[in-house]
């Protein structure tokens, strides 16, 4: 592979005009012409079918995949608590200039100026975006939108539809990609994978996909690729992602070149459902809205922990985000929480079932609201969100507090992309939380749906449009040898899944071993020599997947256990790259956390002469040797200091 | 806990299905998707092949999930979707009969698998608010008073998981339906297209689904509690536009 200069393709000058002036000097698509062009855009959740619906709208043929049998069941339905936007609805001092800083101060400073700038311009857009669609927001007494306040943020900006947010914004946006197709302009498959990418002179001209029905593997060809795949959690085994939720696009991209940048950023929300036993499938998130009004606590005294809650008096119990961090309490962000929740527990003080003889659980109590807004008013701001948690443990949060511990829940790492959106591949594009743009190393709450909407209704189509501009389209009724080798490919590899030379387990079985490896190593604390261990064991493991993984069936029908051996393969090379990355941060940000970078109170400890930089690896044709390029980030406008939450 | 289970298999659309028999032993917090997965591993590890059935969020969000379980869609616990059921909510039941939806206009793809794409067909027939990106107005411009806003929400929590019509004597879909239609027609925003109503029971029509004599069946297995009242507000708007 080539050596290349990473271009951010930034814009200079003042930060407010940035996005304006490069729009402007974007070329653009004569309407006429629009529908010479095919765009293929992978994943249809927020960011993908928001991208679908308007360039569709604008007249460019779109061909859209998703793994699930309806665009309208992505993962993206599953977001709870809110949307951020800089309205200043509420007066108070919000503006696209504080959510801006909000969200680079959030990021502990990784993440570029430029691309977070534009972010906060334009989610005022999103949200009459999404109003105009009919999404229900809550509503004032007025009749004017209402607002709550969510971790990482002083100001009240986040929009919410109860607990449903990401559920009324992916059905605003699955609506508005129904329409399209209905017009002839996107052309959808469900139950459809894609497998690979087809790659022509260097440039992404088309997919392999596989039909998850018939099990035909088929080529597509195209002018560009969106991958709108989202977030790769579920490396873990166990995180709040859906369960389908995988790494395969944006992992066989990365094999054809495409960067991928900071890959053990690893989002760990602090308010999550404890492990309740060894078949657990999947962690239940408990929204951070919940941090508005619940108040997290732990026993004092280890001799408590067996008591029930109600029986440990006031005074004997231990407040300890309100304790620690008096300025924002319990609403600090997420990384901050989850580490504090960790390290009551690591003393002992933890509480609820216990897994492998540990107690992992802290309580977050409603008493307090319950008292202030009476039942009924905390049954309407978190109804649904208490029905839930009793339907999974059996108990009633109104009467006993909830238990939570912290678990995988975003990854801010993703594929490398310019300003542009477009990876270090010609005509490959990702969106959402494939790439890895503007999180920095910590997201705070309500963030991702602004970013993956932002990506799909406003930037993609923009700059989509800046590269078909310079493109001949290209012929997709002829046939491309590049696209047949790519699907023999595609062939070879399930074969190989298919036919291990001793099969013996389950994938899942191996995907749990994984999980457990990359949870003790690259979770929320990160030490050089167990992960330099961790590194060897995942190699280890992997080499014993590919010899004992035992998958039935075939791959001429419907069949789940081949679709999750494919997707674990995958999981198993980008593992390793995360504790690659890990290994080589020397310094904490963010969800990062060196134990040997660690303040005597606990905090961060950033480097920034050193490391003020975004991490892009390359493919290097060894999993294990990648190569490691480094997007420098300059601070013009902010000046990163210690983030500061006391 | 011990269960025997009669689970329907079918290899695809156009094979005879038959029921399989299983037992199982699980801890009562297991969750029934849970179950059924640890089942699947012993199928694995056994050299058969695994019951395919839907799901992908497990928290009773994407709509994915769909087993009737003992002739009820979703199963026995009111208001909760298959992944949201847990093996404490059938403490004394042995037999679990485990099948697919079933109705003509959701074909079974394989064993508990159906084919709901009926679904994605009768919204884009008409399930939409006509505005194109970028030209919304500022969104406070048009408030909304919060009892209506509250009624679409209501409406708008419909999951698509096709229970009501697996529920249907008709195998309608007109709940499904009036939950849209009633979401997007009660908000000022949703006011302009009048021939909604119209158009989405055209196509459901279309697509295979039965209409609507009143069981009322469909309200009593959405897991999501969407009202009967939603058909009619949908007829009321569907007698407006005539
Ligand atoms: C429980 C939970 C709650 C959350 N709450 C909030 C919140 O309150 N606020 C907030 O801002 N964020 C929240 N988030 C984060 C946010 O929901 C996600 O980051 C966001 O929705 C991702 O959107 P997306 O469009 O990038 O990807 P997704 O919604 O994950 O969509 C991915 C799409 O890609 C498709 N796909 C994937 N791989 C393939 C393939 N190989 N071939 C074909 N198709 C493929 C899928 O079918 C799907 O259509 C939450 C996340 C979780 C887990
Ligand atoms: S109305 Fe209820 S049962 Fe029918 S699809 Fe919607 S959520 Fe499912
Ligand atoms: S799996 Fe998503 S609703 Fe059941």
């Amino acid at each position: 592979m080539s050596d290349f200069e990473l271009d951010s393709q930034t814009p200079k000058g003042s930060l407010e005009n940035r996005w304006k002036q490069h729009k402007f000097n974007l070329n653009i698509v004569n309407p006429a012409n629009r529908k010479k062009y095919n765009v293929i855009v992978v994943g249809t959740g927020l960011a993908g079918a928001a991208a679908a619906a308007s360039m569709g709208e604008m007249g460019y043929n779109v061909k859209t995949f998703c793994f699930q049998d309806s665009p309208r069941r992505a993962h993206s339905i599953a977001a709870q608590g809110g949307i951020n936007a800089a309205k200043n609805y509420q007066n108070d001092g919000d503006s696209v200039w504080r959510l801006f800083y909000d969200t680079i101060k959030g990021g502990d400073y990784r993440a570029r100026e430029s691309n977070v700038f534009r972010l906060a311009e334009l989610s005022t857009s999103i949200i009459d975006q999404a109003v105009a669609q009919g999404v229900p927001f809550a509503r004032e007494y007025s009749g004017y939108l209402a607002n709550r306040s969510f971790g990482g943020a002083q100001v009240s900006r986040t929009f919410y539809a109860r607990g449903q947010t990401g559920q009324q914004l992916l059905l605003g946006a699955y609506q508005a990609m129904s329409k399209q197709v209905d017009a002839g302009t996107v052309v959808h498959k469900s139950r459809c994978e894609m497998h690979d990418v087809i790659m022509i002179d260097g440039q992404a001209k088309g997919i392999v996909s596989r039909d998850l029905v018939t099990g035909e593997l088929e080529t597509h060809i195209a002018d560009c690729v969106v991958l709108c795949t989202g977030g790769y959690g579920n490396v873990f085994y166990l995180s709040t992602n859906a369960k389908g939720c995988n790494a395969s696009a944006a992992w066989r991209a990365h094999k054809h070149g495409a960067l991928f940048a900071n890959p053990c950023f690893t989002q760990i929300h602090p308010t999550c459902i404890p492990q309740q036993g060894e078949l657990q499938s999947k962690l239940t998130l408990m929204s951070e809205s919940l941090r508005n009004d619940g108040r997290i606590w732990a026993p004092k005294h280890q001799q408590d922990c067996e008591k029930r809650p109600e029986a440990i008096p006031e005074h004997d119990r231990d407040y300890f985000l309100e304790r620690m961090y008096p300025a924002f309490g319990n609403l600090v962000p997420r990384d901050i929480a989850s580490r504090a929740v960790k390290l009551i527990c690591d003393e002992g003080r933890g509480v609820g079932h216990a897994i492998d003889g540990k107690k992992l659980g802290v309580y977050l109590d409603f008493a307090k609201a319950i008292e202030k807004f009476g039942l009924d008013g905390v049954e309407e701001k978190y109804g649904n969100l208490f029905d839930m948690y009793q339907h999974i443990t059996a108990e009633n949060p109104y009467e006993t507090p909830m238990r939570i511990y912290p678990a995988v829940h975003y990854t801010m790492g993703g594929l490398w992309v310019d300003y542009n959106l477009m990876t270090s591949i010609d005509g490959l594009f990702a969106g959402g939380e494939a790439n890895f743009s503007d999180h920095g190393a910590n997201r705070l709450g309500a963030s991702a749906l602004m970013q993956g909407l932002a990506d799909g209704y406003f930037i993609l189509p923009t700059t989509v449009s800046n590269y078909l501009a310079q493109q001949t389209p290209i012929d997709i009724t002829k046939s491309y040898p590049e696209a047949q080798q790519t699907l023999q490919a595609c062939q070879a590899q399930l074969d190989r899944l298919l036919n291990a030379p001793d099969p013996q387990k389950t994938p899942d079985e191996f995907h749990r071993k994984l999980g457990q490896i990359l949870w003790n190593a690259c979770g929320m604390a990160r030490e050089k020599a167990i992960l330099e261990s961790a590194i060897s064991d995942i190699q280890a493991l992997r080499k014993q997947f590919w010899q004992q993984v035992k998958v039935t069936g075939s791959d001429k029908t419907l069949n789940q256990t081949l679709e999750r051996a494919g997707r674990i393969a995958d999981f198993f090379e980008l593992a390793e790259l995360m504790c690659i990355d890990a290994l080589t941060r020397e310094e904490s940000c963010g969800c990062h956390a060196r134990v040997e970078h660690i303040t005597d109170d606990g905090e961060a400890q950033r480097h920034d002469d050193e490391y003020a930089f975004v991490s892009a690896w390359q493919y290097s044709g060894n999993v294990s040797m990648p190569v490691l390029y480094k997007e420098e980030l300059h601070f013009e406008f902010v000046r990163p200091t210690t983030r500061n939450y006391k | 806990m011990i269960f025997t289970l009669h689970i329907w298999r079918q290899h695809d659309a156009n094979s005879q299905g038959n029921f399989e028999q299983h037992q199982i032993d699980v801890s009562e917090d297991t969750s029934f998707l849970e179950m059924l997965d640890a089942l699947n591993e012993q199928l694995i590890q056994t050299g058969q092949e695994a019951i395919a059935f839907d799901f992908d969020c497990r928290e009773g969000i994407c709509g994915s999930c769909n087993l009737v379980i003992n002739g009820t869609p979703h199963g026995k616990h009111r208001a909760t979707t298959t992944c949201q059921q847990y093996m404490r909510d059938y403490a004394g039941e042995n037999e679990l009969w485990i099948e697919p939806w079933r109705a003509t206009a959701f074909p079974i793809i394989k064993d508990l698998i159906v084919d709901r794409s009926a679904f994605d067909r009768i919204i884009q027939a008409g399930g939409y608010i006509e505005i194109r990106t970028g030209s919304a107005p500022e969104a406070n411009t048009m408030p909304v008073e919060k009892h209506i806003a509250d009624h679409a929400f209501d409406a708008a929590t419909c999951i698509g998981c096709g229970a009501c019509v697996a529920a249907c004597p008709n195998a309608s879909a007109t709940l499904f339906v009036a939950a849209k239609v009633s979401h997007l027609g009660s908000l000022p925003q949703g006011q302009m297209d009048h021939q909604r109503a119209r158009k989405m029971l055209l196509a459901m029509d279309e697509q295979g689904f039965g209409g609507c004599s009143n069981y009322r069946e469909c309200e009593r297995v959405c897991p999501k509690e969407i009202s009967v009242s939603n058909i009619t507000t949908m007829n009321k708007l569907l007698y407006q536009s005539s």
